[in-house]
């Protein structure tokens, strides 16, 4: 007789979850239908409002009759909280349109205005330039008496990408799509495999239990990578997803999309031995990934939260996820300069996989 | 017919916690046989054959299966087997050929989905959902995924709860076969009317106690040689006979 092959079993596994799952409405629409529903709204609401966003430098002379009439001005928004270094970061990015720095001059003419325009937000910086120039033009025109000119600029662009909304939110559907995934789809398939005795008659073929469990979490991760791979296209070619390096940016993605996934998975097998029946199972997942939907910056930075939610925030596994995402397919850094992220996603996975292991139930 | 032992169970206890279920049990299979477990409910039937099917632990005992000891060989006992739970469900989602593909997988075994579904007379279910079958399609699909590994033995744990006479009738002919191919059966059922027709040896099971193994004929000999009468006389007909004669013979599923 031919010998058994474990491998094989696996795989007849994996097969048949794969496509239970790509036939569960409940596994497309939370995959699939609602971070591309979330991706379209958000990325029309994002591009909105017709202010310019302009950094001040801390060597600004604030009273300066340039700074006043920029200040007057009412399409610009004057930024006078960031640091030097978060400004410089800021308008790589497009973040902010310009940074100025008006400085007092001993000599002719008095001041002089530095602008720094960014290559990531041109649109924006010509509505600035031409708006400094009217302001010029009064300034040095109001004095008749004086015949030199009151100030002079001075231009510099530097480089850098718009970092749009999409940008900001596909990385975070992308986790919140891993996230119900791997906690709700495990959690579920395992519980009901468990209660309607499907395991139990799996039991009495020759399959071991590894096979199980390596069969279902490899459809799982099958699904949910073609699933993040549709969704990077789509964002791309739609909405113009910035993809740095192109296909190298891409495969990165999915690596950190399978590693989140199999994290995910832990927390998906440990409710699916705690939780008593079906209706269990949604309120314990909730718990596990709604703190995480809201505040791992899926929807918005964490930055913009008080210091006591941004300290929750820099816990949850999904933040590092997103973070890791985000620098990889933005900043276009390699996975060797996320290994911050993946050190406290790795701390996650044994944390989560002993849990599971002592909570997971056979029958 | 050669009566070599296939199952041997000798002075199986099962204890779930303090309740004693199965209190020392022994019995023996014969290879080719239809061999019933008969007895009430919470008799331990279940739990004897579970056990057997390597699927619960004994409290103590000792069993061979096909040669094999149930504690260091259970991977070759599953090999031999064929088991069909008294409640299982399916992999959900799933048509009837997709299933058995699943399980050739677990087995390790290429089998055409068709030729299975052939044996149990499903071929116009194949792609079928389980779950919208009727019960006694359910019954037939569950006995056609014990069969994928050519077993050498087959356990059925009520597989006719529940079916209408006819299709009753259609299943006991389905058991016959998979004897008659020398696969040696393991049934429960609550009907003795099956069992008489059906098993070639039964045991009646009481209360964690086998109270007594034999030919069906031979118990009713017994019985009626100490005396025993039916307070009724039997009439020549039952309203089984009644039901057959009236809604005919061929089963009417698919
Ligand atoms: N997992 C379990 N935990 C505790 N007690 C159990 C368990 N399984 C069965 N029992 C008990 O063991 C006894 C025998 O159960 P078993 O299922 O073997 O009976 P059975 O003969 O198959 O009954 P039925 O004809 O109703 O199917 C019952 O009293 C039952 O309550
Ligand atoms: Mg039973």
């Amino acid at each position: 007789m031919k010998k058994y092959s474990n491998f094989n079993a696996t795989l007849a596994i994996a097969r048949a979850s794969f496509r239970s799952i790509i036939r569960s409405p409940s596994a497309v629409v939370f995959s699939l239908a609602f971070p591309l529903i979330f991706i379209v709204v958000f990325a029309n609401i994002g591009g909105s409002g017709v202010t310019v966003d302009v950094g001040v430098a801390k060597t600004t002379d604030t009273l300066s009759p340039v700074y006043l009439a920029l200040k007057g001005a009412k399409v610009v928004h004057l930024i006078t909280d960031q640091s030097a270094d978060e400004m410089a970061k800021s308008l790589a990015k497009g973040n902010i349109d310009a940074i100025i720095d008006v400085q007092k001059n001993n000599a002719m003419p008095p001041y002089t205005l530095h602008v720094q325009y960014t290559e990531a937000s041109q649109q924006k910086g010509g509505i600035l330039k031409s708006l400094l120039q009217s302001i010029f033009f009064q300034i040095n025109s109001r004095g008749n008496t004086i015949p030199q000119p009151v100030a002079e600029i001075k231009e510099t662009t530097v480089k850098g990408r718009e970092y749009k909304y999409i940008d900001f939110i596909l990385p975070g559907m992308l986790g919140f799509s891993l996230l119900s995934s791997g906690v709700f789809g495990t959690a579920f398939v395992f519980l009901s495999l468990r209660l309607t005795l499907v395991i139990k008659r799996f039991f009495a073929t020759p399959v071991k239990k590894y096979s199980i469990v390596l069969g279902e979490a490899l459809a799982r991760l099958v699904f949910s990578l073609l699933g993040a791979l549709f969704i990077i296209m789509v964002g791309h070619y739609a909405f113009g997803f910035t993809l740095i390096h192109g296909i190298v940016t891409v495969i990165n993605m999915l690596v950190l999309a399978a590693l989140g996934l199999i994290i995910f998975m832990g927390f998906g097998f440990a409710i699916s031995g705690i939780a008593k029946n079906e209706s269990a199972v949604p309120p314990i997942s909730n718990i596990i990934t709604m703190p995480q939907f809201l505040l791992s910056g899926t929807f918005f930075a964490t930055t913009a939260f008080p210091n006591w939610l941004q300290a929750i925030s820099k816990v949850l596994p999904l933040t590092y996820l997103n973070d890791a995402m985000r620098k990889v397919a933005f900043e276009g850094a390699g996975l060797n300069e996320v290994t911050h992220q993946l050190l406290i996603l790795g701390v996650w996975f044994i944390l989560i996989y002993a849990v599971a292991v002592k909570t997971f139930k056979w029958e | 017919m050669a009566e070599k032992p296939i199952i041997t169970v000798k002075n199986l206890v099962k204890n779930y916690g303090d309740f004693n279920a199965v209190k020392g049990i022994s019995f023996e299979v014969y290879e080719g046989e239809i061999f019933g477990l008969l007895g009430p409910n919470g008799a331990g039937k279940t739990t004897t054959l579970e056990i057997i099917e390597t699927l619960r632990d004994k409290t103590s005992g000792e069993i061979t299966v096909d040669g094999f000891n149930i504690e260091t060989d259970a991977n070759d006992i599953k090999q031999v087997i064929g088991v069909q739970l008294q409640s299982a469900g399916y992999y959900p989602n799933l048509n009837l050929s997709e299933l058995i593909k699943l399980f050739c997988g677990l087995y390790g075994i290429n089998k055409s989905p068709m030729e299975m579904l052939e044996k149990v007379a499903l071929t116009d279910k194949a792609k079928a959902k389980y779950k919208d079958l009727s019960g006694g399609q359910k019954q037939r699909f569950s006995i056609a995924t014990t069969l994928i590994n050519n077993p050498r033995i087959i356990f059925l744990d009520e597989p006719t709860t529940g079916l209408d006479p006819q299709a009753r009738r259609n299943l006991w002919d389905l058991i016959r076969e998979i004897r008659d191919a020398g696969t040696t059966v393991v049934i429960t059922t609550h009907y003795m009317d099956e069992a008489e027709e059906l098993c070639d040896r039964v045991a009646f099971v009481d209360g964690g106690h086998i109270i007594g193994i034999d030919t069906p004929n031979h118990f009713i000999d017994e019985l009626v040689a100490s005396g025993f009468e039916r307070k009724k006389q039997v009439k020549l007909a039952n309203l089984e006979d009644v039901f057959i004669n009236m809604t005919g013979k061929e089963w009417r599923e698919g």
